[in-house]
């Protein structure tokens, strides 16, 4: 079997272009040289572009698939142009043995349309006292160790940690923090804060964590990756630390990109996220940060909670917000905008992610492995969060206009949805 | 009629006017309340459900007398234990309230927000009689009040507001309120208590008491609790009574006749030296409590007439 992609808009994030072409999908891979097909689509005026990799989802399987299962978020990830997730391991019964993931690891592959890889916890319980079997793990298949919002504040546990784990070359990824300055905090100290009289922490508490895991990082050679970055004082740490050499790079999510604090308004729950909505100043220099390079992974921090969660007191609310079928649209609209160009937004969502995990995805070259999707870029739409795939809805774009709509996602070859 | 609004969540959102209908009206009801029967039946047959989620006794005694004065069932719910420890939460205990059908809630919760949630999940008016560091509006009005009747107007006034401005939500109520009124406001207390980015309101901060004080007309002391002074906050009980107590040396700086106002319940010696409070010429906090009953005397009578005349207007 094989289908001709013809006239489409090929976006080329490891060439750094967008060219007009055509594209065949062979036997589960891609061929650029070979146009012959059994069948064609024709793409004028679409896109056709690597399947996105979004670095730290949360399916919240095991313990709270009511929230969300493989099955839901696989559906919801075709949808939204996701070809691969990565998982978090920040599940209620955290995946911090062998056996728990090899929980996750056949879910994934018995229930999910998408490919899924998993992170599993770099401490027991995600607790920062006892180190999780990092060997058993990475032979298990753990593509990265995290112990995602809980911050190691032991420093001994978490040099120890890095170390051994630089013994396996394992990934650490880290969401950083100073844990005294931020605990209890529900928001960004600022007039907004203020305002609404809601407790807050300083954006340096995310600074501190930065340099703090820096400086463990220059002590242990771990290769390290600091997600979450969304403070205009740690992308100036963060440019000056990635001039040394140290195997690091860094995230941070769609929705740091897309909203600031004033978008809580009257306490909007669905807002809340962690870390805190930033503000506007703290948003535009992410996303100068995500064009010049030196924040490289933008993910969608999809994190499912049902209403129960979210339909209380600001303070008492939990926190995140889902985003795998919005991450695309919401990326768009920093096309729309002028911010990104389509290249810059594919090295974000697709190609740097599938390197940093050492994926054989994220571009359209020949003979690849054919995870793709096929989208318009202009096409308008109102969000009605109803019409999600995901079983909660908690989406801070609810009655949002987006623009930008994915026609088909195939994922090894194969489509897994086309509207 | 300036006063529309269908709940009094926080005096952010009110016009001017809207402020000086509820203060004029509230000015009869504080005659009302010297005549031996203060009673009028405005509100009679409505059912008004104080739900207090944090301890109060002041104020809710307050609302409580403002609903009876007015002929409302008055029906007191103490909250801190009960329900919220069998895991019910807040909507949900606002719904079942909702189903008995009151006409007016009025709440107090220790969440910044709270009172607002709540509000979008009943039919009948919500009072917010303080949410978490958020608002406590009806303090500010009756605070304006208390300014008003003493200094003759409520406009071009140097007001001092001391203490833990960072976790106060009396400081934002009034601090909104005396800004729309055009008054200027000054801040004073230690940095520690203040919250950030403050000066952008349009206030003048000051750490230094003295300085602070001179010239005002208000003194605006607020209540500091005790744990904030364990040395996380501020060193000591006695460095703060020092620095930021008043007493009437630091006072001797206002203006000859500034007043004193503390929301209550006042820690003598710590922010406010017992001999000031006491001091009938300078200290206005009993006639505070008394248009405290007064101002939520009148709120509820506007919240009860914008309601009706919403159902007129949709019955024609």
């Amino acid at each position: 079997m094989s289908l001709l992609l013809k006239n489409a808009l090929l976006v080329e994030p490891d060439l750094n272009k967008v060219e007009e072409g055509n594209i065949v999908i062979r036997n589960g891979l891609i061929d650029r040289k070979d146009f012959r097909a059994d069948n064609e689509i024709d793409c004028k005026g679409k896109f056709v572009a690597p399947g996105i990799v979004d670095l730290g989802v949360k399916v919240s399987e095991p313990g709270e698939s009511h929230k969300e299962s493989f099955e839901s978020a696989g559906k919801a990830a075709a949808a939204g142009g996701v070809t691969t997730i990565i998982t978090r391991p920040d599940t209620k019964a955290a995946i911090d043995t062998p056996e728990a993931y090899d929980f996750v690891k056949k879910k994934g592959n018995d229930d999910c349309i998408v490919n899924v890889f998993h992170i599993a916890a770099l401490t027991k319980e995600r607790k920062g006292r006892e180190i999780c079997e990092i060997g058993m793990l990475s032979d298990a298949g753990a593509i990265a160790f995290s112990d995602c919002d809980n911050v190691i504040e032991d420093n001994k546990i978490f040099s120890r940690a890095l170390k051994y784990a630089s013994t396996f070359n394992a990934l650490i990824i880290g969401h950083p923090q100073e844990k005294s300055l931020s605990q209890g905090a529900v928001s960004t100290s600022g007039k907004f804060a203020t305002l609404r009289g809601l407790p807050s922490a300083s954006p340096i508490a995310e600074r501190i964590g930065l340099e703090r895991d820096l400086a463990l990082v220059e002590m242990t050679n771990a290769r390290y990756h600091f997600d979450q970055i969304t403070t205009i004082s740690s992308i100036e740490v963060l440019k000056r630390a990635k001039k040394s050499g140290l195997d690091i790079s860094a995230g941070t999510s769609i929705h740091h990109l897309s909203f600031n604090e004033l978008d809580i308004a009257d306490y909007k729950t669905f807002f809340k996220i962690k870390p805190p909505l930033r503000s506007e100043n703290d948003r535009l220099a992410t996303i100068e940060a995500v064009r010049d390079g030196t924040i490289d992974i933008v993910s969608s921090m999809h994190t499912p909670q049902d209403e129960e969660s979210k339909r209380l007191p600001f303070e008492d609310a939990a926190s995140g917000a889902i985003g795998l079928e919005t991450i695309l649209p919401a990326m768009l609209r920093l096309y729309h905008s002028s911010h990104l160009k389509m290249e810059q937004i594919f090295n974000a969502i697709s190609l740097k992610p599938a390197k940093r995990l050492g994926l054989a995805c994220g571009s359209l070259k020949h003979k690849q492995i054919a995870d793709l999707i096929v989208f318009d870029a202009d096409k308008p739409f109102i969000l009605n969060r109803e019409l999600l795939h995901s079983k909660v809805k908690n989406t801070p774009f609810d009655g949002h206009k987006l623009q930008g709509q994915v026609l088909r996602t195939f994922v090894k070859g194969k489509e897994v949805f086309s509207l | 009629m300036s006063f529309t609004q269908k709940h009094l969540l926080g005096i952010e959102g009110l016009a001017q006017s809207a402020i000086l209908e509820i203060l004029d009206k509230a000015e009869k009801y504080a005659e009302l309340n010297l005549k031996t029967n203060k009673r009028v039946d405005i509100l009679a047959g409505l059912t008004q459900i104080n739900m207090f989620f944090e301890n109060s006794t002041r104020t809710q005694a307050s609302f409580e007398l403002a609903g009876k004065r007015l002929g409302a069932d008055v029906m007191n719910m103490q909250l801190q234990g009960s329900s919220i420890k069998k895991g019910e939460t807040l909507v949900d205990t606002a719904l079942t309230l909702n189903a008995m059908r009151p006409d007016l809630l009025v709440v107090r919760h220790p969440n910044s927000g709270a009172v607002n949630l709540l509000s979008q999940k009943v039919n009948c008016s919500v009072v917010n009689a303080g949410d978490g560091q958020h608002e406590h509006p009806t303090q500010a009005l009756l605070d304006a009040l208390t300014i008003r009747r003493t200094k003759g107007r409520l406009h071009r006034l140097n007001i001092a507001i001391c203490g833990d401005i960072a976790h106060s939500r009396v400081a934002r109520s009034n601090m909104f309120l005396l800004g729309k009124m055009e008054n200027r406001i000054r801040l004073i207390g230690p940095p520690t208590l203040m919250p950030s980015q403050i000066s952008e309101f349009g206030v003048e901060v000051y750490h230094d008491m003295i300085e602070g004080l001179k010239d005002v007309d208000v003194v605006m002391m607020l209540r500091i609790q005790r744990e904030r002074m364990d040395g996380g906050f501020i060193p000591s009980e006695r460095e703060y009574f020092q620095r930021y107590g008043l007493d009437f040396k630091k006072l001797s700086h206002a203006k000859e006749d500034a007043i004193v106002m503390h929301p209550g319940p006042m820690n003598r010696g710590v922010e406010i030296d017992g001999d000031i409070a006491d001091d009938v010429t300078r200290s206005v906090i009993q006639e505070q409590v008394e248009m405290g009953v007064a101002v939520r005397m009148a709120i509820m009578e506007l919240l009860s007439r914008n309601q009706s005349s919403k159902h007129k207007k949709l019955l024609t």
